[in-house]
């Protein structure tokens, strides 16, 4: 041992307390503080998450955030709007096409260019793609931490082909960046209709594969059945959103009641909704998504109009001067831009408004009296994406 | 003082020295066997990839490359752990796979203790030592995560240690005795109602033994569903969290040798063991001391299959759901399968 | 102020709904805009920014919140950041043009809120004098709103009254200053010159000219 003096020991430990690592004071009556992360296996990233337990019950959960926070707000400021839409890619890393959608939306709100139809739906398509990509990863990430480790890689490995799918149109897997204001960067490869119905197939497979394997497993039912249950009000109050909302038995889905241009309200799908609120009904309602975005992209590909895919858009991009506001049902929620422009060549503020923000805020209500491994079910539950929290 | 084995008279230090030998043999062949087979291959096939195959042929050598790693690492012992205890807790679990592995028997005279009278109450009695080793690692870390996987494991394994009992007391009573080459014997000697085609394996008529022993067995190795003091995706890896190289090597080792160890003890008490049954082979032949730890190894192979399996597969139980399973469910089917057997045995 | 919407489009969902807020509030709605078919603002006063918040969830059943956040109108004093260090810093524009039914203070708080019955969405604004940039929490309102007014605080300087943890939510606990306020400087493009300037083939003279170019481009 090093020969600290007790007041140097000391001194050592209240700067690792300071530091947020693990300590071994029990402070019996607040109940011990368990940090989990920002480094562990059980959060999508750097959240770190303060926990105080009185023995394995949770007496009070507070998540701090910022250790990925990019300054998306201040960064769009000194940025055109083509520069921005490369930037706002990285939001949400896995719903790749989807966190663009809105921002271009709002820029042609304001321009008041509509795009073509064609452009139309194959942005929907396109979009529903990520969403399917995004949900099922989730799907196997929920299986993943409640400890059926193999679901995790057949989600994985089925994922792979939505994501060939959107690189062989947008060349790119997790960062496309195709939007363009007024419609979409190129049209679609020789073939990409054919492949992606058949990638869609594997999906479904892919969904019946899970129920089994996952949702009808008896432990998996025990681990999430009534647990962190967010009643309605709660959940509006919050601003939860996508399939949080709707599995706390709220019909809202931007998708089918704020339309915003877009091919959804094209074709015959259902909003999924589930009246119980705890963990299993979000897993059920997302897995039940999956299988209706494979239903969206089916029927929009077959009635892909054709037509040009980018409008009249003059060459240098200056947005008129107002303020607009778009949300989307992106696969974690509901995300949306305001938009303030002042004619410039760049947007003068933009407050993006990301669904994990609002999702992950509700956890020290959702985890009062809990046990810790319900915490990571919950969390696991709600799924959120730390570059959607952080910006 | 010894008898011979093959025929060769050897003094008795030579013997000790094949005996030692021999358990080394017998814990770290099946260890491996098993980290490879079941760790490396059977599950990556099952989870859609291949596993390792770099290190020798398919991957052969990668556990061997995987110890050269563990030993080259730093020794790493927390500040404020508790040097002592944190030292001896690996030595603990590991000695306890040894100490199983002394009362099985191998082949007619391939046991490392010589008519062993105590048996199966010895193996249960020292199988429990390991909660010991556990509960010492989760303590002794300086780590919360550590702590609250030690702290799970203690009351984990306590609690399912009554299943596996009350189970094993069902093949006792059927048996006869508790010498485990005694129930070896009567497995294969054995016949059900008349019928000695099969001998008498106790896989079938301790169905419901077989069954709550095997969760037990799942649940004193801790792995899943029953893995909550590891709990990867909670406690990074529980009472594990702070060991690294050599003693993160033993822990590891270890798991792997403690599930040979009862899949060896399963195999012997529901199986048949190193035997087959009476009416295919004469079973006093020395050619049983060559064939008994190849059979012996195929029937752990089989059942450690199946432990792994189960494993890879299942999502993982929450620490009061666990006990609730062991103490509500488990404990009074083993009972109400003891009454049964004592009914039929003094019935039949 | 009034903007009468454009003469063939009045959308009526949105004006009854003004005229029920000016009627609960009463002089409290200071102004409002409709965009028809799409989108209202309405902007209050400071004293009454928690009542509106009741009387729009409560009365209006806007219970659905979507965010709350701040506008800092004044114009970037650095101008884009695209300069060259070596050239003379553009004259910066010091002045305030405000939004849609804005005033003319700097700062500006604005939530939205939704509601899920009637299918609309409100944005509430409210004006910040300079000298006192605080405002009522609206904690018992949503109770989702603590967040972002701690993310609020941390970016603007807005205290809010009645927040019981106005902790910093992204930024470290020593952080000085308020980044998005437009007198904070983007360090990044101090430290090194901006490599994307946009402005290397040369600007179109008029709209005209723009058009004619990209349909001979199409063609």
């Amino acid at each position: 041992m090093t020969a600290l003096t007790e007041r140097q020991q000391l001194a050592y430990a209240n700067a690792q307390a300071a530091d947020g690592r693990v300590n071994l004071e029990f402070e019996t009556d607040e109940g011990m503080t368990l940090n989990m992360g920002p480094q562990h296996p059980a959060t999508h990233g750097t959240l770190r998450i303060v926990v105080k337990l009185d023995g394995e019950e949770v007496i009070s959960c507070e998540p701090i955030m910022g250790y990925m926070h990019r300054g998306y707000e201040k960064l769009t400021e000194v940025r055109t709007y083509p520069q921005v839409t490369t930037l706002i890619n990285r939001i949400d890393w896995l719903g790749s096409f989807a966190n663009e959608v809105p921002f271009i939306l709002a820029a042609e709100k304001l321009m008041d260019i509509e795009a073509p139809p064609r452009a139309q739906w194959i942005r929907t398509v396109l979009f529903e793609l990520s969403r399917i990509a995004n949900i099922s990863l989730f799907v196997g990430d929920m299986a993943l931490h409640i400890g059926a480790i193999s679901a995790a890689f057949y989600a994985f490995r089925d994922r792979e082909y939505v994501l060939n799918q959107i690189e062989a149109a947008t060349g790119g897997r997790f960062h496309p960046n195709f939007d363009r204001i007024g419609g979409l960067k190129d049209d679609l490869p020789k073939g990409w209709i054919a492949d992606t119905k058949a990638t869609m197939e594997k999906i479904r497979d892919f969904c019946d594969e899970m129920e089994t394997l996952v949702e009808g497993n008896e432990i998996f039912q025990a681990r999430t059945r009534g647990i962190g249950v967010i009643p309605a009000d709660v959940a509006l109050a919050y601003g939860l959103s996508g399939a949080n909302l709707r599995a706390s038995g709220v019909d809202w889905d931007l998708r089918r009641d704020e339309p915003v241009g877009l091919a959804w309200n094209e074709c015959d799908w259902n909003v999924i909704t589930h009246p119980d609120g705890d963990s299993f009904a979000r897993f059920w309602v997302r897995l039940q998504e999956i299988r209706e975005s494979t239903k969206i992209v089916d029927q929009l590909l077959d009635g892909l109009p054709a037509g040009p895919i980018m409008a009249k858009v003059p060459r240098i991009i200056k947005v008129p001067e107002g303020e607009a506001w778009v949300a989307t049902e992106n696969p974690l929620g509901e995300m949306g831009y305001y938009v303030v422009s002042k004619g410039d060549l760049g947007p003068f503020r933009v407050k993006i408004r990301t669904a994990s923000f609002n999702n992950v805020a509700v956890i020290p209500w959702v985890t009062r009296g809990v046990y810790v491994p319900d915490v990571v079910t919950i969390l696991a539950s709600l799924y959120f994406i730390l570059g959607d929290i952080d910006r | 003082m010894s008898a011979p084995i093959f025929g060769i008279e050897l003094s008795y230090w030579q013997e000790t020295v094949l005996r030692s030998v021999g358990i080394l043999a017998a814990v770290l062949l099946p260890a491996g066997t098993f980290v490879y087979l079941f760790l490396f291959k059977m599950v990556s096939f099952m989870q859609s990839r291949l596993g390792p195959m770099e290190a020798g042929p398919f991957g052969s050598m990668q556990l061997l490359a995987e110890v050269g790693k563990f030993l080259q690492k730093e020794d790493i012992v927390p500040e404020r752990a508790d040097r002592k205890l944190f030292k001896l807790a690996p030595y603990l679990v590991v000695s306890t796979v040894l100490l199983v592995y002394l009362a099985v028997p191998f082949g007619p005279e391939m046991t490392f203790v010589t008519n062993f009278d105590g048996g199966i109450f010895y193996v249960l009695a020292v199988s429990s030592i390991s909660a010991l080793g556990v509960l010492l690692a989760g303590w002794s870390s300086a780590n919360k995560y550590s702590l609250i996987g030690g702290l799970r494991a203690a009351g984990q394994l306590i609690a399912y240690e009554l299943p596996m009992v009350l189970a094993v007391i069902g093949v006792v009573i059927q048996a006869g005795t508790l010498n485990m080459q005694g129930i070896v014997m009567a497995q294969a000697d054995g016949s059900i109602f008349g019928f000695d085609g099969i001998g008498n394996p106790f896989l079938l008529t301790q169905i419901i033994a077989f069954v709550i022993f095997m969760i037990a067995v799942q649940a004193e190795l801790g792995q899943t569903p029953f893995d909550m003091p590891i709990a990867e995706s909670e406690l990074v890896t529980g009472y594990i969290t702070e060991y690294s190289g050599l003693r993160f090597l033993l822990f590891f080792i270890g798991e792997f040798a403690s599930a040979g160890a009862f899949a060896a003890v399963a195999a012997t008490l529901f199986l048949g063991g190193w035997a087959v049954p009476s009416a295919w082979a004469d079973l006093d032949s020395a050619i049983f001391n060559l064939l008994g730890p190849i059979i012996m190894l195929t029937k752990m192979m089989i059942l450690g299959g199946l432990i792994f399996f189960v494993r890879f597969t299942f999502p993982r139980f929450r620490e009061d759901q666990l006990q609730k399973l062991a103490w509500t469910v488990l404990i009074p089917i083993s009972l109400a399968n003891i009454l049964v057997t004592t009914i039929l045995k003094v019935v039949f | 102020m009034e903007e009468t919407p454009e003469a063939p489009q009045v959308d009526e969902a949105r004006q009854a709904l003004v005229d029920k807020l000016a009627e609960e509030l009463g002089d409290a709605v200071v102004e409002h805009h409709i965009r028809p078919g799409d989108d209202v603002w309405v902007r209050v006063t400071r004293d009454a920014w928690r009542t509106a918040g009741l009387v729009v969830r409560d009365h209006l059943n806007f219970r659905y919140f979507e965010f709350l956040s701040a506008i800092d109108w004044l114009p970037n004093p650095y101008g884009k950041n695209e300069d060259a260090p070596t050239d003379p810093r553009p004259e910066p524009n010091t002045e305030i043009v405000t939004g849609y039914a804005g005033g003319d203070t700097r700062f500006q708080v604005f939530a939205r809120v939704h509601s899920l019955t009637q299918k609309l969405g409100l944005n509430l604004k409210v004006d910040l004098p300079d000298d006192d940039l605080s405002l009522t929490t609206w904690l018992p309102v949503f109770a989702g709103v603590n967040w972002h007014e701690r993310e609020v605080h941390e970016m603007f300087g807005i205290t809010f009254a009645g927040h019981p943890y106005l902790q910093n939510l992204y930024l470290p606990g020593e952080f000085e200053g308020h980044p998005l306020r437009k007198d904070f400087p983007l360090l990044a493009r101090f430290v090194k010159p901006w490599p994307g300037i946009v402005d290397v083939e040369p600007m179109p003279a008029s709209d005209d000219e723009a058009e004619a170019e990209t349909e001979e481009a199409a063609e």
